[in-house]
């Protein structure tokens, strides 16, 4: 089980993106972190959930909600130009030519998508550096 | 009111960025990493032990790095091969992660190793997320694990440059379908090359290590589907990198660290994929 080392590096790059500043994480709690999974990257959401809020704890990120969206695997085969939903567990031949050489166009992604901050400040026991 | 910020970043970046450096500096000391996969059980540690009993007879300098969550028995029954070994207890980690592994091997790596094998944890799921500087991915599976081992770890088998199958001698006891277990490969990942072994019968031993001579001389691996991702203007790399639509997402590993071979091509190798 990954999850936690996933849920781990979200946590960390949240922060990071909290200390790099920017206007809209100025000392602000993080409210909710948006993250997009593809079905085939292999990990598991209930899972990821439930380690990102253990790894949140003592970070600006107490609290903060994790928003999972799926996103569903598709690839598209070059010399054809077919394209498909590869389904889970994948089918990755192509279903019309029957050729190997497709490419995937989604469903591996493991992407923080987007942070929302909150109006109000992070906790003050939060250490600035994590 | 939330304010929002638009990260767009792989969650896996650090390890993708670690594994490129790893891959970077490996290969310029003539090192490539063969990475084995496979579940607990299923013969990594045999075929490893003889494959480099192998190397070293055909005078290949090879070493090896074994990943276990706990007891050194691996690394001892490595070593009888007479490669340079080293055992790596994960303290319970279910993977090894790139900067684990440019750790272990900073001050222990032999020179003049031209092939490093890491046996990874043995498990399915969470080693095959992390790209570990490796230039063959190798999945492993032995004849009693099921025919439909490759569709219910699809990630793992999908991202595979070569597939061992180990145990061959009890195929027949196992009732293994060979042709099923074939499919199933094919299905995950289209034109990946099958090898079946016995260590026990010498059977297939030494094509493993054909395979990764090969790969460290310059021959292309197999680039799976599944790790061909297809570049659009809205690839998620890094910071502030926005999306210009909703399609063609690549995915956590693809950072933009292109090494030249695929430049201009529509379909842009996983770096995990990439050679050094």
């Amino acid at each position: 089980m990954h999850e936690m080392s996933i849920a781990l590096a979200v946590v960390g790059q949240v922060e990071e993106a909290a200390r790099a500043g920017g206007p809209e994480a100025d000392g602000r709690a993080v409210e909710r972190v948006h993250l997009r999974v593809g079905e085939l990257a292999g990990v598991v959401p209930d899972s990821l959930h439930f380690c990102f809020s253990l790894a949140c704890e003592g970070t600006v990120l107490e609290g903060a909600e994790l928003r999972t969206e799926a996103v569903p695997g598709r690839a598209r085969c070059g010399p054809c130009g077919g394209e498909w939903d590869t389904g889970m567990p994948p089918r990755l031949g192509c279903p019309r030519c029957g050729g190997g050489a497709a490419e995937l166009l989604s469903g591996r992604e493991l992407q923080i998508a987007a942070v929302h901050w909150a109006d109000r400040p992070a906790r003050p026991t939060v250490p600035e550096e994590g | 009111m939330c304010r929002v910020a638009e990260l767009q970043q792989a969650v896996l970046a650090e390890n993708d960025r670690g594994a490129q450096r790893l891959r970077a500096a490996l290969a310029a000391r003539g090192t490539a990493v063969v990475n084995l996969l496979s579940s607990p059980g299923s013969g990594k540690t045999a075929l490893l032990e003889a494959e480099l009993t192998r190397a070293r007879e055909r005078g290949v300098p090879v070493a090896a790095l074994t990943a276990d969550l706990a007891t050194e028995n691996d690394a001892r029954r490595l070593a009888r091969s007479g490669a340079p070994v080293k055992q790596v207890l994960t303290d319970g980690l279910c993977h090894l992660e790139a900067g684990m592994l440019g750790r272990h091997l900073d001050g222990w790596l032999p020179d003049g190793v031209r092939l490093l094998f890491v046996e990874n944890v043995g498990n399915l799921v969470c080693p095959a997320s992390y790209d570990l500087g490796e230039s063959l991915r190798v999945v492993l599976a032995s004849v009693t694990e099921g025919e439909d081992k490759p569709l219910k770890y699809p990630t793992a088998f999908g991202l595979a440059q070569l597939v061992v199958v180990t145990k061959a001698d009890l195929a027949g006891p196992a009732g293994f379908d060979r042709e099923a277990f074939l499919a199933a490969v094919q299905q995950v990942n289209p034109g990946v090359e099958v090898v079946f072994t016995s260590v026990r019968r010498g059977e297939g031993v030494g094509l493993l290590l054909d395979r990764a001579v090969a790969v460290q001389r310059g021959v292309p691996a197999h680039r799976p589907v599944m790790a061909r991702l297809a570049v659009g203007g809205a690839h998620g790399h890094g910071t502030g990198h926005g999306h210009g639509g909703d399609h063609e997402h690549g995915h956590d590993r693809g950072r933009g660290h292109d090494q030249g071979d695929h430049h201009g091509s529509a379909v842009r190798d996983d770096p995990a994929r990439t050679r050094p």
